[in-house]
């Protein structure tokens, strides 16, 4: 089954989205870079190449894992499946 | 792959060596760039330089400016300089820097002469110059005097997961081998700057890496009127998946490979801690940054993109590679080298450095880049605060 979301790292609660867009419903297949390991998840939203992907649900305050770091803030619960940016993550910095 | 140990270059008097062999016409200031536009429309073969600042500026500021013009004279690229500006002082200073390196350099200054009379006593010597230099043959130099500088521009995720990556293999591949490598863009390592710090060679390298960032982000946050969004990440980034700015620094930060810094520089500060890899406070502006790397005599610059920026400069070539399949299919003719099929895992990290390297050498041997074709040759100082 070819890629369709790409984490790079064990810890990464969110993916990021390797084929032209993922649509509601979909089955896909994520590969983790760190162990080269396979996982699936089913999308709750179309999600366009280049975007991502909650692994696992998020709710308000949770930090968002990606490279195994910290890269900023859920400001609005995200479910499993849902897409991730900035309507519901914000920066920790300025 | 085996990597080539030598690529074809142009040596020059001072041991370095150029991928290119330009004749430039410097203006020193904002007001002399119509003659030097002049001069190069002139004589052909020749290229002007033109920019926005060079006056009244003073301190740091004007140290700055006058690293950056003395810098982009002497970058080994560059085989002859004819320097103008209105005033003689400025000008000669200029003159002298670039004189130390042995090339062939002249200045002019407009005051008591004018447009006109200055532009033709330039050409002259620049036809000379210009005609002195196409004799210049290129010949076989080790890779070591290859000084790579990278920084990445209209970033998205892909760049982060596949083509910042790609430019890491290559730093992991090239830097026992002797070559100069510089990585900069002090904001945009923001959220990553203790992992960045850990990756100084010593901790004199750590501490001015952190002391750098600190009072970049300083200023940031003195300056800022809003959380920066739409600057950082930009609107393109946005677009592109990126949502903060600690995830687009972490996809920077990918660039360097396992390499480590040895030496924190200064804006357009030339290395000389010898090879391996450096640091430089630079704004992380594409053609600010270019422009900072080039002056400090770096002589190939890779540039990762993903949405698809198309920035390039007048004297030092600047190859871009992507990961990103659409900005390939949309934007082509300014894409160097494809990695899309990292993303597809029909290409592995490692293959996708070794093109790189290919590339990389088949530029530094002469084929332009896509940046060059198109004529692209911004050339952008940096300007630290108001003039006086």
């Amino acid at each position: 089954m070819a890629t369709d979301i790409i984490i790079h790292d064990k810890k990464d609660n969110v993916g990021v989205v390797v084929i032209e867009k993922i649509t509601p419903k979909q089955d896909c297949s994520c590969w983790i870079m760190e162990d080269d390991s396979t996982i699936n998840i089913q999308s709750l939203d179309e999600i366009p190449l280049g975007h991502k992907i909650a692994m696992t649900d998020l709710k308000e305050g949770d930090t968002i894992l990606k490279y195994g770091h910290d890269i900023g803030k859920v400001v609005k619960s995200t479910k499993k499946g849902e897409h991730v940016h900035v309507h519901n993550v914000k920066t920790k910095k300025w | 792959m085996e990597i080539p140990k030598s690529f074809l270059g142009y040596k020059r008097e001072n041991g370095r060596a150029g991928t290119r062999n330009h004749v430039i016409i410097l203006p020193v200031d904002d007001i002399s760039n119509a003659c030097a536009e002049a001069v190069a429309n002139n004589i052909k073969g020749t290229i002007a330089l033109p920019h926005s600042y060079g006056r009244l500026q003073f301190g740091a500021d004007l140290e700055l400016h006058f690293r950056t013009m003395i810098g982009t004279g002497c970058n080994p690229n560059v085989a002859a300089v004819i320097v103008i500006g209105i005033e003689p002082k400025w000008t000669k200073k200029i003159v002298d820097g670039i004189a130390k390196t042995g090339k062939p350099v002249e200045g002019f200054h407009i005051e008591r002469t004018g447009d006109i009379g200055t532009t033709m006593k330039a050409s002259k010597k620049a036809q000379e110059f210009v005609m002195w230099a196409s004799e210049k043959q290129r010949e076989e130099c080790p890779l070591s005097d290859l000084w790579i500088s990278v920084k990445c521009g209209e970033s998205d995720t892909t760049s982060g997961l596949a083509s910042n990556p790609t430019v890491g293999n290559l730093m992991d591949k090239l830097e026992p081998l002797g070559v100069h490598l510089c990585f900069g863009e002090t904001s945009e390592l923001t959220g990553a700057e203790n992992v960045c710090a850990k990756r100084g060679a010593t901790k004199e390298a750590s501490d001015k890496f952190l002391k750098t960032w600190n009072a970049y982000n300083d200023f940031i946050l003195k300056e800022a009127t809003d959380d920066l969004s739409e600057s950082q990440p930009t609107a393109g980034n946005i677009a592109g998946g990126l949502t903060t700015i600690e995830e687009k620094a972490f996809g920077n930060f990918q660039k360097i490979g396992n390499c480590k810094f040895i030496d924190v520089l200064e804006p357009a500060e030339e290395p000389t801690k010898g090879k391996g890899l450096y640091f430089m406070d630079t704004s992380s502006a594409a053609a600010e940054c270019v422009t900072l790397q080039a002056a400090a005599g770096f002589n190939i610059h890779l540039f990762p993109t993903g949405q698809g920026n198309i920035v390039g400069n007048p004297i030092e070539p600047v190859i871009k590679l992507t990961a990103n399949p659409l900005t390939v299919k949309s934007m082509g003719e300014h894409i160097d080298c494809d990695v899309s099929k990292i993303l597809s895992r029909e290409m592995n990290l490692s293959e996708g450095g070794d093109e790189l390297i290919k590339t990389t050498l088949r530029v530094a041997n002469g084929r332009l880049t896509c940046a060059e074709a198109l004529g692209h040759k911004e050339f952008v100082m940096t300007k630290l605060y108001r003039s006086a």
